[in-house]
């Protein structure tokens, strides 16, 4: 499987998060996406018309959706990080997957002028941002008060890797998260599962504060 | 107001290869400032209908608001015909153009901030250097810094001791020399232009010339990014936002040499575009 990657790629980063989590192997084939805008070239627009990464291919198998290639892993290793068979909780999940576009385009796009100097109305990406975050933070304290941890259950699930780069990387489109404490919870609880990577700008966990009552070795 | 010590220092305000003929809007030290691409290879940069100094080099388009007094600096090593030299592509970031410089000096933060790839947790140690500020060419420059590095380049098989230069020769650019791993002997060039929008956001442009005859440009691209990124989340949190500057005091607290000597510079020109004068 090679995926055409960018490292500095949220929506790439979605896919290299999942594969690791799944313990599933990448051929990376990195795209020069900036300063180069390779993905807008004739070899990359030949695979992807819609000049976009990440693309996924496998065999004959070309895919050019993030939520796609999710779903395409995850089922590739048993369906763990799936819907299910429940008609709500697909349908949720569906929903889940279908917001993240509306993360990609409002948060990654405030970004993308924020920080490499790309066009685009950065006050108007901003505000449908927040918007988002605001219905995102919403459900996941809902969530959290039902006891769920996640997206739409329990466990993780494709649609909670699908959401989580954008939000995490929020502040580089001067978008802060300190308004949303079900998000960073959230954001934790992912950052904590076994197989977790990392990019620049979304770190690994860090310790809680030091214990001040406890004893220092001598 | 600019300090007029910075005003006729040069700044890099393009890359040579995506100017637009059309213009570009941006700031130089809180002036707005219109970039020019040409089709006839002389680009050109103006501020309030009037038209400043432009230099190519380096793959970038440099320009000053003042009258410099002295040419863009060279970086002779980088003219080698078998270098690759890697324009990394402009990174916004809401910091001092100060902090930009002084944080890719400094090597201690290496462990934390590039954990596993320029530094290792279990190695945090920084051996003792040189650092001195050469007044014949008026820079500063550390030499003899060394130290252990889990993957020091793209290139770079495994963990090796890195020996580093740093010199810091206009106000807000930096070049760093560092031992280079297929070509041992010679030193692969990565520098730092900072161009100062106001004086607590830069655009940042990082740029390489590499020895390295097996790694793809992209590869080279995505590494800088990967660790110029890395430092960027670090900058946007720093706190004061602006260069402490001790107007009386030799030493400020932060214990780090070459910072230090970068910082006594600043002082000794008046480079304080970015910075804070505080006492104590
Ligand atoms: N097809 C969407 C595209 C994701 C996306 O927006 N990718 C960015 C890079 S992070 C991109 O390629 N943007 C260029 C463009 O859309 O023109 C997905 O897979 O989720
Ligand atoms: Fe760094």
């Amino acid at each position: 499987m090679i995926l055409y990657d960018y490292i500095l790629s949220p929506s790439c980063y979605k896919v290299r998060l999942l594969a690791s989590l799944l313990g599933a192997p990448l051929d990376l084939r990195p795209v020069d996406f900036h300063p180069g805008r390779e993905h807008k070239a004739a070899e990359l627009l030949a695979l992807n018309p819609a000049g976009s990464i990440p693309i996924l291919v496998d065999g004959d198998l070309v895919l050019t959706e993030s939520a796609a290639i999710l779903a395409y892993l995850a089922a590739q290793k048993g369906g763990y990080w799936l819907a299910g068979d429940a008609p709500a909780a697909i349908a949720r999940h569906q929903q889940w997957l279908d917001f993240s576009h509306r993360l990609t385009q409002a948060l990654g796009g405030a970004r993308l002028v924020e920080m490499l100097h790309f066009e685009g109305d950065l006050a108007a990406l901003q505000t449908r941002g927040v918007a988002a975050l605001r219905e995102l933070e919403a459900a996941l304290f809902v969530q959290r008060l039902g006891g769920q941890s996640y997206l739409i259950r329990d466990t993780p699930s494709i649609a909670d890797i699908a959401c989580f780069p954008y939000v995490a990387l929020a502040p580089d489109g001067s978008i802060p998260l300190d308004p949303y404490p079900s998000i960073r919870i959230w954001m934790r609880a992912i950052r904590a599962l076994p197989g977790f990577i990392e990019m620049p700008g979304i770190h690994r966990r860090h310790d809680l504060a030091p214990d001040p009552f406890a004893e220092v070795p001598s | 107001m600019t300090s007029h010590a910075m005003r006729d220092a040069w700044y890099p305000v393009g890359l040579l290869s995506g100017l637009s003929e059309g213009g570009k809007d941006s700031l130089l030290l809180g002036e707005n400032i219109t970039v020019f691409g040409s089709a006839t290879g002389a680009p050109s940069v103006e501020c309030s209908g009037r038209t400043l100094p432009v230099v190519r080099r380096f793959g970038h388009l440099w320009t000053s608001l003042g009258t410099p007094d002295k040419d863009l600096f060279t970086i002779p090593e980088a003219d080698h015909p078998e270098r690759v030299r890697v324009d990394v592509g402009v990174v916004r970031v809401k910091c001092s153009p100060l902090r930009a410089v002084e944080n890719f000096l400094d090597i201690a933060h290496f462990p934390f901030v590039h954990t596993d790839i320029l530094g290792a947790e279990s190695h945090p140690e920084v051996s003792e250097y040189k650092v001195e500020i050469r007044d014949e060419v008026d820079e500063v420059w550390a030499t003899k810094v060394e130290f252990f590095q889990p993957q020091a380049a793209r290139s770079a098989g495994g963990g090796i001791t890195t020996e580093y230069m740093y010199r810091v020769p206009a106000p807000t650019c930096a070049v760093l020399y560092k031992t280079c791993p297929p070509r041992p002997g010679a030193w692969d060039v990565i520098a730092l232009f900072v161009q100062p929008l106001t004086e607590d956001l830069c655009d940042v442009w990082p740029w390489m010339a590499l020895f390295d005859d097996e790694s793809a440009l992209t590869d080279l691209i995505h590494f800088q990014q990967l660790i110029f990124l890395q430092d960027r989340s670090i900058l946007e949190n720093q706190i004061p936002k602006r260069l402490p500057l001790d107007p009386a005091k030799e030493t400020p607290t932060r214990a780090d040499l070459t910072s230090v000597a970068y910082r006594r510079w600043l002082k000794r020109h008046n480079f304080t575009y970015g910075a804070q004068l505080v006492a104590g």
